[in-house]
Order: C-alpha cells, then sequence, then structure tokens
C-alpha cells in the first residue's frame, strides 16, 4: 500500500521541506557530516514517508550518480541534499511496484539537482553582496559583523534548501505521480535502463578517481572478479 | 589551565606567547563546522576564518582584537576539514604577537596547500571510499539503518578526527605547521585510499546492479557492457560533459518514450 496520497502531502511538505532544509544545508555551509549524500538524504526521506527501503534504493542510485561530485571549492557541482529529500519522497509515494516509480523518481531528483545547485551560485553571490555592505564594520574588526555575516549566509542557505524542496515536491510530486499512473514499459526494464545509466556515470566516475594509482586498474578487475563471483554464487 | 596571572601578561605585551583556555579552544572547534557558512566568490572562506577563530582571540586587548580580527576576514581559501589548522597557527601567531606583515605573507602561503591537500584526501579520498563502503553493505543486502549507519559513521570518524587534528596542531606548532603537512598520511593516503576504493568499486558494480535490476538478471549483462562503453566515453570526454547532466538529457528521452510508448 502507498502511504503518501497527494491529499497527505500537503501535510508532509512543511516537514519534508526541513529536511531538505538541513540536508541543503549540510552540504557546505554546516555541518558537513554528508547528511547531503544522497544515500542519506533520501532514505531519511523515504522513512520519513514511511517506505525506508524505498528512500534506500533511490539513494543508492543517486550516490552511485553523485560519486562524481566533487565539491572542490568555486567549481559548481550537484547540490544532492535537497535533491536527495525530493527523489526519497517520490520514490516512496508510488504505489508499491509501479513499473515507472525508479526512472522518475531518478528523473525528479536531478531535475532537482540542475536547480538547487543553480541556487548555490545565488546563495554565494547573495553572500559576497552582503560582505560588500558590511564592508566598513570588517575592515575595523567588528566582532559583530563578523558573527552577523556568517549567521545570515547559514540563515540562507537554509531557506534555499527548504524552498528547493518545497518547490520540487509542491510541482513535481503531483506530475510524478500522472507520469507513473501512463508508464508504458515494464518495471525490468525500466530499472535495466537506470541502473544503466547510474553504472555508467559511477564506473567513469571511479576511472577518474583512481586511474592515477599504480595498479588501481588490476585491482579494479580483480574485485570485480570477487563480485561476480559472489553474484554467482548467490 | 589557564594562569590568570600569565593571560594578564599575553594581554598587555605584545611578543609574550598566550595561553588559550580549553573552553576556547572547544568554542572554536564547534565553530569549524560552519567555517563555509558565508562562502562566497569573493572572500571564500575569510569570514570563517575570521570566525571560528574568535573565541581563541578574545583573551587580546581591544585593539589587538579587532586588528586580528579584520586581518583574518579578508580573502581565504582551504578545505575545510584542514581550515583547523590555519585558525590555530594563525591565531597562535596573533596571540604571540607576530608581525602582522608576516602574518598576512604566512596566511597567503597556506591557502594552496591546505586546499590542494585536502581536496585530494578527502573530496577524492576518503568520501568516495566510504559511499563504496556502504553501497557495499547495500549490495549484500543490508538495510537501510545499517547502510546509513555505516556511511555516516565511517566517513565522520575520519572527518572529525581531521578537524580536532588540524586544530590542534595548528595551536601547538603556530606558524611552523609545514612539516604537519608532510605526513605520510597526506603524501600517500590518498593513493592508497584510491587502490582501495578500486577494489571496492569493482566488487560492489556487479551486486549493487542486480539488487537495484531485481527480478532480471538476464539483462545484467547488457547493462554492464553499456556501463563500460558509457564509462569510456564519458572518460574520454569527461571535461566537457558531466555524467549526471547527460544522465538526466538520456533519461528524459526514456521518461518522454515511456509515456509515448
Amino acid at each position: 500500500m502507498c502511504k503518501l496520497t497527494l491529499e497527505s502531502l500537503l501535510f508532509a511538505i512543511l516537514p519534508v521541506s526541513l529536511l531538505g532544509a538541513v540536508a541543503g544545508l549540510d552540504m557546505v555551509s554546516f555541518p558537513q557530516i554528508m547528511l547531503s549524500r544522497p544515500l542519506v538524504s533520501a532514505t531519511l526521506a523515504g522513512a520519513f514517508i514511511g517506505r525506508p527501503g524505498a528512500g534506500l534504493l533511490i539513494g543508492a542510485v543517486l550516490e552511485l550518480i553523485a560519486l562524481e561530485t566533487l565539491p572542490f571549492g568555486a567549481s559548481r557541482y550537484a547540490e544532492w541534499g535537497s535533491a536527495g529529500v525530493v527523489g526519497g519522497v517520490v520514490m516512496a509515494g508510488q504505489p508499491i511496484g509501479a513499473a515507472g516509480a525508479l526512472p522518475v523518481a531518478m528523473f525528479v531528483a536531478l531535475a532537482t539537482a540542475v536547480f538547487s545547485s543553480r541556487s548555490m551560485v545565488w546563495v554565494r553571490n547573495w553572500n559576497a553582496h552582503q560582505a560588500r555592505r558590511l564592508r566598513t564594520e570588517l575592515d575595523v574588526g567588528s566582532p559583530t559583523a563578523v558573527d552577523s555575516l556568517q549567521l545570515r549566509g547559514l540563515t540562507m542557505d537554509l531557506i534555499r534548501g527548504f524552498s528547493v524542496t518545497f518547490i520540487a515536491l509542491l510541482i513535481l510530486f503531483p506530475l510524478s505521480r500522472r507520469i507513473v499512473a501512463i508508464w508504458g514499459v515494464d518495471a525490468v526494464h525500466s530499472r535495466a535502463v537506470v541502473t544503466a545509466l547510474a553504472a555508467t556515470v559511477a564506473a567513469g566516475a571511479i576511472w577518474t578517481l583512481t586511474h592515477r594509482a599504480a595498479r588501481a586498474g588490476w585491482l579494479f578487475v580483480l574485485g570485480l572478479g570477487a563480485g561476480t563471483a559472489l553474484l554467482l554464487l548467490q | 589551565m589557564t594562569n590568570p596571572k600569565s593571560t594578564q601578561r599575553a594581554r598587555n605585551e605584545v611578543g609574550t606567547p598566550a595561553p588559550v583556555s580549553s573552553w576556547a579552544v572547544g568554542a572554536s572547534f564547534l565553530r569549524l563546522f560552519a567555517v563555509q557558512g558565508s562562502w562566497n566568490y569573493e572572500t571564500m572562506i575569510g569570514n570563517g576564518i575570521a570566525f571560528c577563530m574568535k573565541p581563541l582571540l578574545r583573551g587580546l586587548p581591544e585593539e589587538r582584537y579587532r586588528a586580528a580580527l579584520a586581518r583574518q576576514g579578508r580573502y581565504f581559501n582551504a578545505h575545510p576539514y584542514l581550515a583547523g589548522i590555519a585558525v590555530g597557527s594563525l591565531a597562535r601567531g596573533e596571540l604571540d604577537g607576530e608581525d602582522p606583515v608576516r602574518i598576512d605573507r604566512y596566511r597567503t602561503a597556506l591557502c594552496g596547500p591546505l586546499g590542494s591537500v585536502g581536496d585530494q584526501l578527502v573530496w577524492a579520498g576518503w568520501l568516495p571510499l566510504c559511499s563504496l563502503m556502504a553501497l557495499t553493505a547495500f549490495a549484500l543486502g543490508a538495510g537501510p539503518l545499517v547502510v546509513v549507519c555505516i556511511f555516516l559513521g565511517a566517513y565522520n570518524a575520519g572527518h572529525i578526527a581531521l578537524r580536532a587534528w588540524g586544530l590542534r596542531v595548528g595551536l601547538r606548532r603556530g606558524m611552523r605547521v609545514a612539516p604537519a603537512l608532510s605526513n605520510p598520511l597526506f603524501r600517500d593516503g590518498p593513493a592508497v585510499l584510491a587502490r582501495v576504493s578500486a577494489v571496492l568499486a569493482g566488487l560492489i558494480l556487479p551486486l549493487a546492479l542486480q539488487r537495484i535490476i531485481g527480478p532480471g538478471r538476464v539483462l545484467a549483462g547488457g547493462v554492464a557492457v553499456v556501463a563500460v562503453v558509457g564509462a569510456v566515453i564519458l572518460a574520454r570526454f569527461g571535461a566537457r560533459a558531466t555524467g549526471w547532466r547527460a544522465a538526466l538529457a538520456l533519461l528524459s528521452i526514456f521518461v518522454l518514450y515511456s509515456v509515448a510508448h
């Protein structure tokens, strides 16, 4: 049985958006303990709806893709905190066994990641604007100005995460339900497409991360052999 | 414990080593978790460094305190987990009454190493390894709570230890932290983590794919072939395309096809 209906979403959307806000804040601003990784944020969102297993499944798919994301300083990257929460809610909110649930949840999460990535740039520009406004006080070492700038940034990032999650759920959850209802490809092939995409991005990311280390290629092949053997034994 | 007499002396005399209370170190450590709170493209984490340093500098006379905060709030960039080294060593320099010109020069020199060392060790090493460890648990059939606990537990054991170590080393060594950055962990750690990640990645890919696909084992081989070909294409054109955006584009086409179908 699916526990989340369109009507109950209206009651759930505020607390779920708060979860998205906390996960979004964790990505860069505070405390960076990786609640923002999709494996965590999507699983927590799924648990909130009452289906942690569904949240974990979409979280694992998104985590494979997120292996590619290296949050290096000023580079632009996907913000997976709020995107993971949206993906988890959409996945957990579909009827159990729905063929299109996984691809649609992945699509919604990635679309949210595009928006949340851009929203981080807005917040960073806003922070720079605030720093310019407080420049005179900061230049004379005002402790109040130092704290104020930091708190403004943290607050704005929290609002950003909340807004991204809230708007994405408000628009994309009803849309996802409609798409899943008219989904035309069977569950096995739908999941195979999702898995192929996630595995492609993950394999590319792993290559990028490890290829400079000595014997990494052989070690990968060794692991692959062990994994395949385990699979055949199951 | 802080001796009140020596604290008073440090407040009054420039050049006298100043003690730091354990309360101030604790407060500074907690603030380190918000060091990127006002991250922006102009001063990066500069204000965050001043924000974290505030409890450590509170014992200085007002004029020196404000001058130090103004200096430390300017442009600074470093990996957030290693920012504690900068906070500790620069605070030590300010407390010990080092020449402000020397502090500025040292501050500029510190940015590059703290950024590149941290990026390689944490973002390109520790984080993917912990993800792969959690995905291994997922692939082997672990439940949501176990998978999340493995990931958060393993990752944050390293994360919190690194932040605490950085602040301690910075405060102890002051503006002579270069030897600490030549620690074997920073020099050889990324390569070791990459090799372990390579083994784990090979191990989990077939198992995780199988768990995600579910009862469609016959498709697993096809998925693996597509993944290998796709990964080669991504690696070849990696500089011009990000994989997740390409995945979104392909998925959009698939969603349209499924709806039309």
